[in-house]
């Protein structure tokens, strides 16, 4: 695959997470208006006509989940894009998409919540996307980039991890690395997985073979039992197969932070004003935040390092980071919700108070 | 001897499960003979929808889509952006289209997507135990109507094919009935031009079909025939309500 760019570019994030949709060979993307994520629909309108994708604005996000539906269902690579609001609507979906198994991108620049909030970047939508989020028995796939250049990469690791495991893919942002400006580099090696299944499930038309059915309901006896059991072993398949997190300076740190997204850049800087300091902090990011990479965190905690959780919320991730050290050592917490930030010098009071 | 009344290819050889008299069967037969007419049964995707036509996957021989109650306009406008050579077909009751779904029929409409819209107006919601629909008829007792429906606190039928008619993106838009023969063949007819505007890229069309609910009804299926044509007739004219399939280009 090629790409008319040179290989260096400065972008922000929305964009760059488009041109990553591009590099993927995304063929559809639906979407609706909502800040922080307009630059998405806007880059698309023009991006992906040129490279004969579909851009269609949607009457809605509930239409726009839909019609990733209907798209993915034909084999289609597909994508939409929201923020919290609006993911809260595509929730339905989702969890149809999850039940009839069907792959496709889904993006959330998040913004601060409940209800309309604010349109500040936040991550107070973790537990929903990390559990779920509809209704019913299921997960999905949520890759947390952490700068401009993973909000390319992630986004086309996304489809290929979508179509490897035929389940929706959900990329966690947030509005400040949405907006944030970057540069970013092309790959050239633009072919993640070539293993990938064939899409022998997809509504093609029936020529040469029996019908096929893409659906969510499963009436008879047993049967969506059965069904669930199916989804949990992929769940756990994926549990086994792509955790993934960054570390920083953990190696004798005794004390360590954990953070994603956002988050994760003051926790960058935290590490190094401390180091300035004399302090050996480490930092662990989870990239992954569903499955999530409770090994590494276990591992760490055996040692017994201890933790500060940071998030911009009050406190979603820690959940996950408490059932992963279960017990062991210390897990404190630090975090804003809302829309609020905080900068290295707080986190650092925060950190020398429990050291 | 030369057979003159067979199964049609695009349904499967299965005992449909609808209640006696529901005109259901009646009309997925009607849109199988339409496939099998234009012999697009490799090529067709069809949907089937929240409400009694769910099992249309068990039934009709061609893909099938299951969508969310509904969303089946914008679950086949995907479809055909995604695959303009396919031949799409949504299938959705009252409650489906005329309800949670208005918006998205709206605007698949408006936007003339090249598909083929099927919509049954039973006049209440047959799936979950014959509450009110949009399309109720005024007086009309239902599971949540006891004394009949009344304009002041309920509304009035909403009339989709006369709303759908005012919007430039549509292209054929008819209102079918098959309570009895003459009606049936005048609607065999009607889904068979929805299917050939598709065919022939002209974008949106759309088959009311009024049908009967003779259990939620609390009728015979004769009676449910005679109500259709007493009553729902008056409310819900038949005829075609818009085509401009000979102008388009
Ligand atoms: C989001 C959602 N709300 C409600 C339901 C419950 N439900 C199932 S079928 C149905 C109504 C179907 O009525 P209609 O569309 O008129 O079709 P019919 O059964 O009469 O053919 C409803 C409300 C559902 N499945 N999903
Ligand atoms: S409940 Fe009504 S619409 Fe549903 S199958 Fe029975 S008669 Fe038909």
């Amino acid at each position: 695959m090629t790409n008319d760019f040179n290989n260096k570019r400065l972008m922000i994030g929305n964009d760059a997470l488009c041109e990553g949709a591009v590099q993927a060979g995304c063929q559809c993307y639906f979407g609706y208006p909502i800040t922080p994520q307009n630059e998405v629909p806007a880059y698309m309108s023009w991006r992906i006509p040129q490279v004969g994708g579909i851009f269609l604005q949607a009457e809605s996000e509930l239409a726009a989940i839909n019609m990733v539906f209907g798209a993915a269902a034909v084999g289609a690579r597909a994508m939409t894009s929201s923020s919290s609001p609006g993911i809260s609507l595509k929730q339905e979906g989702i969890s149809y998409l999850a039940g009839a198994e069907l792959p496709c991108v889904i993006v959330n620049i998040m913004r601060g919540g409940p209800g309309l909030g604010n349109i500040a970047g936040s991550q107070g939508d973790y537990f929903q996307a990390t559990r779920g989020g509809g209704h019913g028995d299921y997960r999905t796939i949520c890759l947390a980039p952490g700068s401009v250049q993973e909000m390319m990469d992630l986004t086309r690791e996304a489809f290929d991890l979508a179509d490897r495991y035929r389940i929706p893919t959900l990329i966690l942002s947030d509005g400040i690395l949405g907006q944030m400006m970057e540069p970013v580099i092309f790959s050239n090696d633009l072919n993640l997985f070539d293993d990938l299944p064939e899409k022998d499930w997809a509504l093609t038309g029936a020529k040469g073979r029996p019908p096929r059915v893409i659906k969510s309901l499963y009436m008879g006896e047993g049967e969506l039992e059965e069904r669930n059991w199916r989804l949990h072993d992929k769940h756990k398949r994926i549990e086994m197969e792509i955790p993934r997190c960054e570390y920083l300076n953990t190696e004798d740190a005794e004390f360590c932070l954990i953070a994603f997204g956002t988050a994760a850049r003051v926790a960058r800087s935290v590490v190094y004003l401390a180091e300035k300091e004399g302090i050996n902090l480490g930092l662990l990011r989870p990239i992954t935040l569903y499955p999530f990479p409770k090994r590494p965190i276990k591992e760490l905690a055996r040692k017994g390092v201890r933790f500060l959780v940071i998030e911009m919320n009050l406190g979603q991730m820690l959940e996950d980071c408490q059932l992963a050290v279960n017990g062991v050592t210390d897990v404190f917490f630090y975090g804003r919700p809302g829309g609020g930030i905080f900068n290295p010098e707080e986190i650092l009071k925060v950190v020398k108070s429990y050291l | 001897m030369r057979p003159v009344f067979v199964r049609p290819n695009a349904l499967k050889n299965v005992p449909f499960r609808f209640c006696p008299g529901c005109h259901h069967g009646i009309i997925h037969r009607l849109v199988a003979e339409a496939i099998d007419h234009f012999g697009i049964l490799d090529r067709t995707i069809g949907i089937a929808p929240v409400g009694c036509a769910v099992f249309a996957y068990d039934y009709f021989s061609c893909d099938i889509l299951e969508v969310a109650h509904g969303r089946p306009p914008a679950a086949c406008t995907g479809i055909k952006r995604a695959r303009p050579d396919l031949i799409v077909f949504s299938y959705q009751g009252d409650g489906d289209l005329a309800s949670i779904g208005t918006a998205e029929i709206i605007h698949a409409a408006n936007r003339g997507e090249n598909i083929t819209v099927i919509f049954v107006n039973n006049a209440n919601y047959g799936m979950t135990g014959g509450q009110m629909a949009p399309t109720t008829l005024l007086g009309q007792k239902t599971k949540t109507t006891p004394k009949g429906r009344s304009a002041s606190s309920d509304g009035y039928p909403l009339k989709v094919c006369e709303m759908l008619a005012t919007l430039e993106g549509t292209t054929y838009i008819e209102r079918v009935a098959v309570n009895n023969p003459g009606h049936t063949k005048e609607a065999g007819r009607a889904i068979k031009k929805a299917f050939k505007v598709q065919l022939e890229n002209k974008g949106f069309s759309l088959i009311e079909a009024l049908a009967s609910c003779p259990t939620n009804w609390e009728m015979s299926p004769a009676q449910a025939n005679m109500w259709i044509e007493e009553k729902m007739l008056k409310v819900f004219p038949l005829g075609i309500y818009k085509d401009t399939s000979e102008t388009k280009i």
